[in-house]
């Protein structure tokens, strides 16, 4: 194998050590904001997390479920990104050792069959990505309408990227049919194409091949650096928050064991209310019941909020968002995430979350928006990664009910009946046998 | 008045030391809402057909506190869950059958971290239960041919995964069970969850329960078929709604059942 370990090798390794760095950066950023949120048990029944991991996120089993038309493009692009990858290697291994095509060598015809397969899997990202487009901006189709200025922009400059690193993966290929005395009569795809470069000196030919080589791998390298600002974060969270899904019964909401505790004590006929708080109770910072800001969430709820590609499939099952009401659980997760970046830049600044007069609920998430959502659990349904929405809308609840006693009067009126006489409408709790002799 | 039904309270089989084989949960719809209260009935005639020993709790059944928690109260919710735990280990209680899904959900799930173990079955499983056990047997010959839709009940099909048992009972009913568009896991809400069944609803362009009850209307069924109180009631005013009250009935299974047997 021949090595021309030069200039060019030496610009690679400082664009690859740039884009590594600076990936590791805001990846960590987001780590960190993920980790100011509340604790959470999610790591119990690993081995149930690993099937579900390996089912849902690898296996894409949620996203062909019911969108088949866009399940199954996407399915096309998800395997395009996975296997094209083995020639990213490559060309990550060419580019550091000053080698060029390292692989093929060693693997001969197996070689040449995995290139000519993955030529036809950057025709078919391709033609996906164009159905994608095609989809969100000609036939604006339902579920993207609500996506408006930097989503909308966001979600196309995905596709295009895509589009620009896959066609330069072939016209790399189409130049090196024409090189001379490379072994290369160009693959599968890349040989249709090679006419496009027929009759240019060796010279050009080699400076386009060069050209198209650094254009995809730089270009990788920038797409890798633009995920920690995109919907498209979600190739790499997809994977750990599958992983920390909620694996009760969906219709299970948690029990606060701050209220556990507290009506413990009201029944219990020993208990000393004037008894002073338990050694190491008292350092404890009290925290309010609920959420009412981002850092009152749990860890997953904000790993949900990175991991949300911003698709929809909630938002379109929501029966609340289908019937008009403001609700839509995309949009609590979009700004969920938008909240913790403005406090993770407060961080940035002030090294600690410092109050800005802000908070989630009322300068994003409207009260009208929390009191819309039955709990029917659609949303967490549709979610091909398993995000839940509703726990987010719950914990809002609890804040407003809990803090601000703010509930929606009709639900005053039914709490107050199951407190005084144990049903939700006001009938005495005498009563309530009375159906077996009426 | 109809005929007397023998409904035993815990109280009472606890004074002559008897415990039934399971505790019938009436839920709060069950015992006062007028609708409601014919499914307990209908499901207190096929547990008497069938043989089956148990017990309400009477008056000393309380609100599982499943709508105050659905709301966000929490206290209101704990204060409920741990004096109806107390009530039931109280009574040594084992198994639970209840004809909601709201109550059916919050004993299965929510009860259990604070000291409340039990069996829980919806009414449809444990029917299905029953037949399959030979103690209660069905003919479907007043429904055959007939077209029933089953609308899935958050609380029981999504919530907690329990899709097959009603359709089973509606296919032993020798019915035409006819699908909606959205059904199981994908199917939607009546509108009534998260405690909506007790407010009005935010401002939008339609109702879900008349959302939901188009969407049943476009199987041509005979029947609507219900398996919770609540999504009863939003689906009878739907079938108001779009005036068909009268000629298109919204049943739940243990009526679909009492009444194949003449119950």
């Amino acid at each position: 194998m021949e090595l021309h370990f030069g200039i060019q090798n030496i610009l690679f390794l400082v664009a690859l050590g740039l884009a590594a760095y600076f990936f590791a950066k805001n990846f960590g950023k987001v780590w960190r904001n993920i980790n100011l949120g509340k604790p959470v048990v999610r790591n119990d029944r690993p081995n149930e997390r690993w099937a579900l991991m390996t089912r849902v996120a690898l296996g894409q089993s949620k996203m062909v479920k019911r969108k088949v038309i866009a399940g199954f493009f996407h399915v096309i692009v998800y395997a395009g990104f996975l296997l094209i990858n083995i020639e990213v290697a490559e060309i990550l291994l060419d580019g550091i050792l000053g080698s060029h095509r390292m692989f093929r060598p060693f693997l001969g015809p197996v070689y040449d069959a995995a290139i000519h397969f993955f030529e036809i899997l950057a025709v078919m990202v391709i033609i996906a990505c164009l159905v994608f487009l095609w989809r969100r901006n000609v036939q604006k189709v339902d579920r993207f309408k609500e996506l408006k200025g930097w989503a909308k922009r966001d979600g196309n400059n995905i596709l295009y990227i895509e589009l620009v690193l896959m066609t330069a993966l072939l016209l790399l290929g189409a130049a090196e049919a024409n090189i001379e005395g490379n072994g290369v009569d160009g693959w599968i795809v890349s040989s249709q194409l090679a006419p496009i470069f027929s009759g240019m000196d060796q010279g050009t030919l080699h400076a386009i091949e060069r050209f198209a080589w650094w254009f995809h791998i730089l270009g990788i390298l920038a797409f890798l650096n633009y995920l920690p600002y995109s919907k498209h974060f979600h190739i790499i969270m997809a994977f750990p928050n599958v992983w920390h899904s909620k694996l009760e019964p969906a219709g299970q909401f948690t029990n606060m064991e701050s209220v556990k505790k507290e009506v413990e004590l009201m029944m219990d006929p020993n208990a000393d209310p004037f008894a002073a708080p338990a050694e190491g109770d008292a350092t404890e910072e009290p925290s309010r019941f609920g959420a009412k800001d981002v850092l009152d969430l749990h860890r997953v709820q904000l790993m949900n909020a990175y991991s949300c590609t911003e698709c929809g499939r909630c938002t379109s099952s929501c029966p609340a968002n289908q019937t008009g009401k403001k609700l839509s659980p995309r949009k609590i997760m979009m700004d969920t995430r938008d909240r913790l970046e403005e406090v993770s830049a407060i961080v940035d600044a002030k090294g600690k979350f410092e109050e800005d007069g802000k908070s989630l609920l009322d300068d994003y998430i409207s009260r009208e928006e929390i009191w819309a959502c039955t709990t029917c659990n659609a949303c967490a349904e549709a979610c091909p990664v398993n995000i839940d929405p509703m726990s987010i809308i719950v914990e809002m609840r609890r804040y407003l009910v809990m803090e601000e006693s703010a509930a929606n009067p009709a639900l005053n009126t039914m709490m107050t009946n199951i407190e005084n006489n144990a049903a939700p409408w006001a009938y005495a709790q005498a009563d309530r046998a009375n159906w077996i002799n009426e | 008045m109809e005929e007397q039904l023998v409904v035993p309270t815990m109280a009472e089989l606890a004074a002559s030391d008897k415990l039934p084989e399971v505790l019938f949960w009436v839920g709060c719809a069950g015992s006062f809402d007028d609708r409601a209260k014919k499914i307990t009935k209908a499901f207190v005639k096929i547990l008497h057909k069938s043989g089956v020993e148990f017990g309400v709790l009477g008056t000393e059944e309380s609100c599982t506190g499943d709508p105050a928690k659905r709301a966000g109260n929490e206290f209101v919710f704990m204060m409920q869950a741990m004096q109806n735990i107390e009530v039931l280990n109280a009574y040594e209680v084992k198994k639970i059958v209840t004809t909601c899904p709201h109550c059916f959900n919050t004993l299965a799930n929510e009860y259990p971290e604070l000291g409340g173990k039990y069996e829980v079955l919806h009414h449809s499983q444990f029917i299905n239960q029953l037949l399959k056990d030979g103690r209660l047997t069905i003919e479907g010959g007043q429904y055959k041919g007939k077209k029933i839709t089953f609308h899935d009940p958050c609380y029981l099909g999504r919530a907690n995964g329990v899709y097959e048992a009603p359709r089973e009972l509606i296919q032993k009913l020798d019915a035409e069970l006819v699908e909606m568009r959205r059904c199981k896991s994908n199917a939607l809400c009546c509108g009534a969850g998260g405690a909506q069944m007790f407010k009005e609803p935010e401002a939008g362009n339609k109702d879900i329960n008349i959302e939901r009850t188009e969407e049943a209307l476009e199987t041509k069924p005979d029947i609507i078929a219900a398996g919770c109180p609540f999504c009863n009631t939003m689906m009878t005013d739907g079938v108001k709604n779009s005036a068909r009250e009268g000629d298109l009935p919204v049943l739940d299974l243990a009526e679909l059942i009492a009444s194949a047997e003449d119950l």
